[in-house]
C-alpha cells in the first residue's frame, strides 16, 4: 500500500485545482462536498499506509516520482518517504484536517459561494502542501512543501481580504517565515555542500563521522533558525497570535494540523545530526523553554478569546522544542499529536462561540455560555483539562514525558518548564471560567441570539474530545506500566541511531513519580484557584496596571521590534526613496528622454523628398568612393 | 580608338543621368536617367571587356574566350532592367490613376 503513498496529497491537490478552478461554477454544497471527500480519501490512504508501516520489522520505503533536478552530479528526485514519523503525520494532518474541513463547511456558510470555494481551494492546498512536507524523502521536497504551508498561511490569515488589519497580519506572517526560511535555505545548501546529497538516508548515514562538530553545530543552528520562524519561537513568534485574524478554523488548521508542527518534523526528522551537535540542543531547549514561559505569561492577560489560545500553542510548542533539545524526539512528537488534538479542539470550540455570539471575541463580554451551547462547554472543557496537563487527559502524557527527561537533564529546565505549565493551567481555566461560567455579560441581542451550533460543528468538537481523552493512553510511561509506550515502541527505528549515540535519559522510577505527583498537585491547585478566582467575574474592575498591563502589552515585544527593526528600515527606505531614488531616476530618464529628444531630431530627415533620398543616397556612394580611393 | 573616350562618355553619360534623377520631379524622366546610367555602365563593361580580350589574345592565341565575360554582364543587366521597368512602370501607371500626375515630390504625402 505504501506504494501508493503519492495518492495521499494528490488527493488534496485535486481537490484544490477542481474546486480553485470551478469556484464561480461550483455551488457551495458541492464545494464543500468535494473538499471534504478530497481530505477523507487521504485520510482513508494513510490508515491503510499506516496499517502497513505498524506491522513489526517495516522498512521505510521510499517511492520515488521523477527525476526533480538532475545536473553534473546533483540528482534529486522527486520522492516521498514513508516511515514510522511521516505515516504518523500523515494520520494527525489528515485526521484533523477533515475534522476541520467538515466544520468548515457550516463554519463559513455565509460566505457568498465564491469566496467559499476560494476558501476550500486554499484550504484544500495547505493539506497538500503539508503533506508534501512530511512525505519528501528529500530536503528539497520538504522545503518545497515548507514554504507552500508558508504561502497558504498568507493567504487564509488575509482571507478576507478587504480588511486592511488582516492583510496587514498576513503579510507579518508571510515575511516573519520568510526570514526563517533564508537560514533554513542556507543550511539546506550547507548540507550539500557539506554531504553531497540532499537525501534524508544518506544524510544522516554520512554526518555520522563526515562532518566535524562546529559544522554541523551551524546547520542544525540554521534549520533551526527555519523552524523557529515556522514553528513561533523566540525570536520569530510573534506573527502567529496576529494569525488570528484569518477564519477560526484557519486557526485551528494552522495551529493543529499544519504548519507549526512543520518545525518540531524536521528537527525530529533530523535527529541524527542534531543529536551529533548538543551546542545546537541546548540552543533549543533554552529557546524552547524561554518561548513556553513568554507565551504562557502573556496568555495569562489576553482577553480575546483566540489570542489566548494562540499565545498557548506558542508556548505549547515551546514545550516541543524543549523535548527536542533535551533529546525526548518521541516525547516531543507525541506533544505534537495530543496537542493537535486538544489545539484543535479548542479552537474549533472557541469558533463556535464566536459563531454563536455573532462574530464577538472579547472573553470580557461572555460568561454564562454554559447553558446555552452543552456540547461545546463539555468539549471545551475536555481540552482544557487535557492541555492544563491533568490526568489521565492526553496533554499529562506527553507534557509529563518531556518534562520528566528535562528533569533528568537539568531540574532547572524542569523547575522552569513546570512554572510555564502552572500558567497554562490558569489561563486556561480563566478562560473557561469567563466564557462557560458565571453571568451573560454581553448585549441583549446577543444574549437572544446564542445558541448551539449546528452538527457539523459539534461532531468534530466530539470526536475531536474523545481523542483528546484517550490520546494520551498510548503513551503510558516506563514508571506507571512498564513496556505500554506504544508510541515510543511504534516510532523507534526513527531514531534507533540518536539513542545509539545518546541514549535520551530518564529519572529514576521513584523520582518521576514524586515529579509527577508535584506537578499534578501543583496544577490542580492552580486550576481551582484560576476557576474560582474568575468563576464570578462580573466585568474588568480596573484598567490593568504595573506587570498586568506589561503581560497584557505582549511584554512589548511587538512594540520593541517596531523600534530596532520596523522604523529603522522604514527610515533608510524613505531615505532612498526620497534621494537616492529621484538620482537613479534621473539617470534612467534622462537616458530615455535623450533617445526621445534625438528620434524627434532625427525623424525630420525623414521628409518623404523623394529628391532628397536619392541626393542623400549618391553623397553616400560618393563617400563611400572617396574612402575607398583615398584612404 | 583609345579606352579613355569610352570611359569619358560613360562618365558623361552617368553624371547626365545623376542629374537628372536629382533635378526633375518627373517620374518618368527619372526612370529615364536611370536607364542612362544603366547604359553607361554597360558601354564601360562593353568596352573593358573588348580590351581586355585583346589583350589576353595576344598573349593565348585569338581562340581564347578570356574577359568576353563583361558582355554576359551587360544582358544580365538589361534584363534585370528591363524588370524593373515593367514593375517601375506599373507603379507610375497606378501613380497616375490615383493622383492625375507623376510627380514624385507628390509621394511625400505617403509618410501621413
Amino acid at each position: 500500500m505504501s506504494q501508493f503513498v503519492y495518492l495521499v496529497p494528490l488527493f488534496p491537490l485535486v481537490g484544490f485545482l477542481v474546486i480553485g478552478l470551478g469556484r464561480n461554477v461550483l455551488s457551495r454544497t458541492l464545494t464543500g462536498l468535494i473538499g471534504c471527500a478530497t481530505v477523507l480519501a487521504s485520510f482513508v490512504v494513510s490508515v491503510m499506509i499506516f496499517n502497513e508501516v505498524r506491522t513489526p520489522g517495516f522498512m521505510p520505503v521510499t517511492v520515488r516520482l521523477f527525476d526533480f533536478i538532475h545536473t553534473g552530479s546533483l540528482n534529486i528526485s522527486f520522492a516521498f518517504q514513508v516511515d514510522q514519523l511521516s505515516s504518523l503525520f500523515l494520520l494527525i494532518i489528515t485526521g484533523v484536517g477533515s475534522l476541520i474541513h467538515i466544520y468548515s463547511t457550516s463554519y463559513m456558510h455565509e460566505e457568498k459561494p465564491h469566496h467559499f470555494a476560494r476558501y476550500f481551494s486554499y484550504l484544500n492546498l495547505f493539506v497538500f502542501s503539508m503533506l508534501l512536507l512530511v512525505l519528501g524523502a528529500n530536503y528539497v521536497i520538504l522545503f518545497i512543501g515548507w514554504e507552500g504551508v508558508g504561502l497558504c498561511s498568507y493567504l487564509l490569515i488575509g482571507f478576507w481580504f478587504t480588511n486592511g488589519d488582516y492583510n496587514y497580519a498576513a503579510r507579518k506572517a508571510f515575511i516573519m517565515n520568510r526570514i526563517g526560511d533564508l537560514a533554513f535555505l542556507i543550511g539546506i545548501f550547507w548540507i550539500l555542500a557539506q554531504f553531497g546529497s540532499l537525501n534524508y538516508a544518506d544524510v544522516f548515514t554520512r554526518c555520522q563521522g563526515g562532518a566535524t562538530a562546529p559544522v554541523l553545530t551551524g546547520i542544525t543552528l540554521l534549520l533551526f533558525i527555519g523552524a523557529t520562524g515556522k514553528s513561533a519561537q523566540i525570536p520569530l513568534y510573534t506573527w502567529l497570535p496576529d494569525a488570528m485574524a484569518g477564519p477560526t478554523p484557519v486557526s485551528a488548521l494552522i495551529h493543529a494540523a499544519t504548519m507549526v508542527t512543520a518545525g518540531i518534523y524536521m528537527i525530529a526528522r533530523s535527529n541524527v545530526m542534531y543529536t551529533l551537535a548538543p551546542a545546537t540542543q541546548a540552543v533549543i531547549a533554552v529557546i524552547g523553554l524561554c518561548t513556553a514561559i513568554l507565551a504562557a505569561s502573556i496568555a495569562i492577560q489576553q482577553n480575546d478569546i483566540k489570542k489566548v489560545l494562540a499565545y498557548s500553542t506558542v508556548s505549547q510548542l515551546g514545550y516541543m522544542f524543549l523535548g527536542l533539545g533535551v533529546g525526548a524526539y518521541t516525547g516531543a512528537v507525541f506533544h505534537v499529536m495530543t496537542h493537535a488534538f486538544f489545539k484543535a479542539l479548542l479552537f474549533l470550540g472557541a469558533g463556535s462561540v464566536i459563531h454563536a455570539m455573532g462574530g464577538e471575541q472579547d472573553i470580557r463580554k461572555m460568561g454564562g455560555l454554559r447553558k446555552y451551547m452543552p456540547v461545546t462547554y463539555w468539549t471545551f472543557w475536555v481540552g482544557t483539562f487535557a492541555i492544563a496537563g491533568i490526568f489521565p487527559f492526553a496533554g499529562f502524557f506527553s507534557k509529563d514525558e518531556i518534562l520528566s527527561h528535562a528533569y533528568a537533564h537539568n531540574p532547572v529546565l524542569y523547575a522552569v518548564g513546570l512554572l510555564g505549565s502552572l500558567f497554562t493551567a490558569f489561563y486556561m481555566f480563566r478562560l473557561l471560567s469567563l466564557t462557560f461560567l458565571g453571568k451573560f455579560r454581553g448585549t441583549h441581542e446577543q444574549e437572544h441570539h446564542l445558541h448551539e451550533s449546528p452538527a457539523a460543528i459539534t461532531i468534530p468538537l466530539v470526536i475531536l474530545a474523545v481523542l483528546a481523552i484517550f490520546a494520551g493512553f498510548l503513551g503510558i510511561p516506563e514508571y506507571i506500566k512498564p513496556d505500554a509506550h506504544i508510541l515510543e515502541k511504534f516510532l523507534a527505528p526513527v531514531f534507533a541511531s540518536s539513542q545509539e549515540i545518546a541514549a535520551s535519559a530518564s529519572p529514576a522510577p521513584g523520582t518521576e513519580w514524586v515529579l509527577t505527583i508535584v506537578s499534578l498537585l501543583l496544577i490542580a491547585a492552580v486550576s481551582i484557584w484560576g476557576w474560582t478566582k474568575f468563576k464570578g467575574y462580573t466585568g474588568p474592575a480596573k484598567e490593568a496596571t504595573g506587570f498586568a498591563k506589561i503581560l497584557e502589552n505582549k511584554w512589548y515585544v511587538d512594540e520593541l521590534y517596531d523600534a530596532v527593526i520596523v522604523r529603522p528600515i522604514n527610515a533608510l527606505a524613505g531615505f532612498l526613496n526620497k534621494y537616492v531614488e529621484r538620482g537613479l531616476d534621473g539617470i534612467v530618464n534622462g537616458a530615455g528622454r535623450l533617445v526621445q529628444y534625438s528620434s524627434r531630431q532625427i525623424r525630420l530627415l525623414q521628409s518623404g523628398q523623394v529628391g532628397a533620398y536619392v541626393l542623400l543616397m549618391v553623397i553616400g556612394v560618393i563617400i563611400l568612393f572617396i574612402v575607398q580611393i583615398f584612404l | 580608338m583609345p579606352i579613355n573616350n569610352y570611359i569619358f562618355l560613360g562618365i558623361i553619360l552617368f553624371c547626365i543621368g545623376v542629374t537628372g534623377v536629382l533635378t526633375r520631379r518627373n517620374a518618368i524622366i527619372i526612370f529615364m536617367c536611370i536607364e542612362l546610367m544603366l547604359n553607361a555602365v554597360n558601354l564601360l563593361l562593353v568596352a573593358f571587356s573588348k580590351m581586355h580580350h585583346q589583350v589576353a589574345a595576344l598573349h593565348q592565341g585569338a581562340a581564347s574566350t578570356v574577359g568576353t565575360e563583361g558582355q554576359i554582364f551587360v544582358f544580365f543587366i538589361m534584363v534585370v532592367a528591363a524588370a524593373e521597368v515593367s514593375v517601375g512602370l506599373a507603379i507610375i501607371v497606378m501613380m497616375y490613376r490615383n493622383t492625375h500626375s507623376v510627380d514624385v515630390n507628390f509621394l511625400n504625402r505617403l509618410k501621413h
